[in-house]
């Protein structure tokens, strides 16, 4: 994917409060020019009112909103040059499908006939030239969806801002359309900020993420680097699954920290910048855990139960020392499942654990 | 064991007879007014035969003048009453529903609906010392004042629960794609909240017709309303174009009240959802 080191939006120690609630407590945030940028976070976690800050619809308390090099922050959400595909898509129910996607392109003063050609463009770059009469309402959910993102698309923002566009669409049609979603972001060369709650999509889907909790940016990265090397137990538990040891952390050094694994086995591993001699925790992802033979292993325990996955296999298996790992496994006939009440031990390389900061 | 059937209201002894009791007295009354009306005798409770005498003396009799002026009054009364306390009602439930919290508001709220509980004739002595105090000649104005007045709350109970059903994320949708507000309001908030806004006017306007209460209070000497006309001709002894009138009057009434339901109905069906449907 093309792209440069321009910044689209520069978010600056932004902080909304809501009365006494603190929605976002000083994010800051550069999002690049050209960029699939994804805002991760359970719900509750102030990313909508992020994105509902970009857009206008929610003065900011403090901080600064920089869009390509202009402050934003005081200007009206139909003065700013972006647009939004809301979560509900909310077409207007008295327009048909022409007339909404026009909407935005006749009130930028463009005249009809520009208008029109226009939004044949977008129609066709979503695949709904044939709907262009229908009313919203004769159209299905994935259809609304389209239309919704057409309408935004249509003025040709500087940033599409898109509020969990897929949450009401079902499993099947979702992953078709987070594809499509890459490719008009391709197309088109927009900046995309997305909002999801579904860690799925933002994985699937982005450039980079920025996983964000009670308000504040926990961590921003490619999405390899928020899975593989998550900053703090928040990120770690969040993205994917992950198993967390309780461990004594006796020595760190240039990102690299010795511990003792419950049962009393030394290992050297990666550890997440911030973390510190003494009790910590250490992330081993489900997937990186083998199940060896007894003697074999870094620790031991029994095997509780199995849940079955279609694909895959987790198999939890209870520490003697206390505390329970999750191991997955692939469902294969080749791989031997070992039963409920074994003894078993597991192994992992150290190299893909971590070390992190509470 | 006992049905469930049996516990249904439908089946408890003498719930027909009670229902049909209710239904006469509520109605007997309308239905004799109105046959009668179609009486050719000049006796209100003899029946002769079917005729449209009385309904030709309505327009053509020696009260014909009379009545027509009264019509005429009551008409131009209840178009500039409805469209008035429409336009007011609309902008009260605009600042109610999307001007966010403001202080007040449950106050503005029960001021705007306290007209409803208040009694008739309060509200009318209450008019007509205002009047008298500011000093208003009472006439056609004064009668159009009031009406404008009292028809508020009843325009505003429509626009406001049709303005309630709709979810604020359109105008800012709206606003998202370039509109300023006004545009927001005016090309979408508007064509969305019409089946409310001609509801309000339809039920305003019915209720400015049938007014005597107020009318008759404010209305000074020698104008007349509809409803005051046929007060004062009944006062002289019923003949029997009274019941004529009062059943053109009744017509009136119920056309405009189903209209005014049906509209409502029409717009509740096509009632924008936000929710989206399933594929």
């Amino acid at each position: 994917m093309s792209r440069d080191n321009n910044i689209a939006v520069d978010i600056q120690n932004v902080t909304k409060m809501y009365g006494d609630v603190t929605a976002l407590k000083g994010v800051s945030l550069d999002i690049r020019d050209n960029e699939f940028f994804t805002l991760l976070g359970p719900s509750g976690c102030g990313k909508t009112t992020l994105l509902r800050v970009i857009a206008g619809f929610e003065e900011i308390s403090n901080g600064a909103i920089i869009l390509y090099g202009q402050n934003i922050a005081n200007l009206m959400p139909n003065e700013r040059p972006v647009n939004t595909v809301f979560q509900q898509y909310a077409l207007f129910p008295h327009m048909n499908v022409t007339e909404n996607v026009m909407f935005g392109l006749l009130r930028l003063g463009q005249d009809r006939a520009n208008a029109k050609t226009r939004v044949g463009e977008v129609l066709e770059l979503v695949q709904l030239s044939d709907f262009a009469d229908r009313m919203p309402s004769q159209l299905s959910g994935g259809q609304q969806q389209r239309v919704a993102l057409a309408r935004a698309l249509a003025p040709s923002p500087k940033v599409l801002l898109l509020d969990e566009p897929l949450s009401a669409l079902d499993l099947k049609l979702r992953q078709a359309v987070r594809l499509e979603l890459q490719q008009i972001q391709n197309q088109t060369g927009i900046t995309f900020i997305f909002v999801t709650h579904d860690q799925e999509e933002a994985l699937t889907m982005s450039d980079r993420i920025a996983v964000i909790e009670s308000g504040q940016v926990q961590q921003v990265g490619s999405a390899r680097e928020i899975y593989e090397a998550p900053k703090n137990k928040f990120v770690a538990d969040f993205i994917g699954k992950t198993n967390l040891l309780d461990v004594s952390v006796t020595d760190l050094a240039r990102g690299k920290g010795s511990c003792i694994l419950p049962g009393g086995v030394q290992i050297t591993c990666p550890a997440a910048e911030g973390a510190h001699a003494g009790s910590g925790h250490l992330s081993v992802r489900p997937e990186r855990i083998t199940i060896t033979a007894l003697g074999k292993g870094l620790v031991q325990g029994t095997v509780a139960r199995h849940i079955y996955l279609g694909t895959d296999l987790h198999v939890e298996v209870n520490l003697v020392e206390g505390g329970h790992v999750t191991v997955r496994m692939q469902n294969s006939t080749q791989i031997q499942i070992p039963k409920v009440g074994q003894l078993v031990c597991l192994d992992f390389e150290p190299n893909f654990a971590r070390l992190l900061v509470d | 064991m006992m049905s469930e059937k049996n516990l249904d209201l439908r089946y408890f002894t003498g719930f027909l007879p009670l229902t049909l009791l209710c239904l006469f007295l509520l109605y007997a009354p309308l239905i004799v007014v109105m046959v009668y009306s179609f009486n050719d005798s000049n006796s209100i409770t003899r029946w002769d035969t079917v005729s449209l005498r009385w309904y030709y003396d309505v327009f053509y009799g020696l009260e014909a003048p009379k009545f027509k002026a009264a019509a005429i009054n009551s008409i131009s009364i209840a178009i500039m009453a409805a469209t008035s306390a429409t336009i007011i009602a609309t902008l009260a439930a605009t600042a109610m529903l999307r001007a966010g919290r403001f202080k007040g508001k449950s106050f503005s709220f029960a001021l705007i609906n306290l007209p409803l509980m208040v009694p008739e004739i309060v509200t009318a002595v209450a008019t007509l010392i205002f009047f008298s105090a500011i000093g208003f000649t009472t006439g056609y104005l004064t009668i159009l004042i009031a009406h404008i007045v009292f028809c508020i709350p009843f325009a505003y109970l429509p626009i406001a629960a049709r303005m309630e059903g709709i979810e604020g994320v359109y105008e800012q949708v709206a606003q998202d794609l370039y509109a300023t507000r006004l545009q927001a309001f005016r090309l979408i908030l508007m064509p969305l909240m019409a089946p409310g806004i001609l509801s309000g006017f339809l039920l305003a306007f019915i209720i400015s017709l049938d007014d005597f209460i107020i009318t008759n209070f404010v209305k000074g000497a020698g104008i007349e309303t509809l409803p005051t006309a046929i007060f004062g001709a009944v006062k002289q002894g019923i003949k029997p174009n009274i019941m004529a009138i009062s059943t053109l009057l009744l017509v009136v009434s119920v056309g405009f009240v189903a209209l005014s339901y049906f509209v409502g109905q029409m717009g509740e069906k096509a009632n924008p959802t936000t929710k989206p449907k399933g594929d």
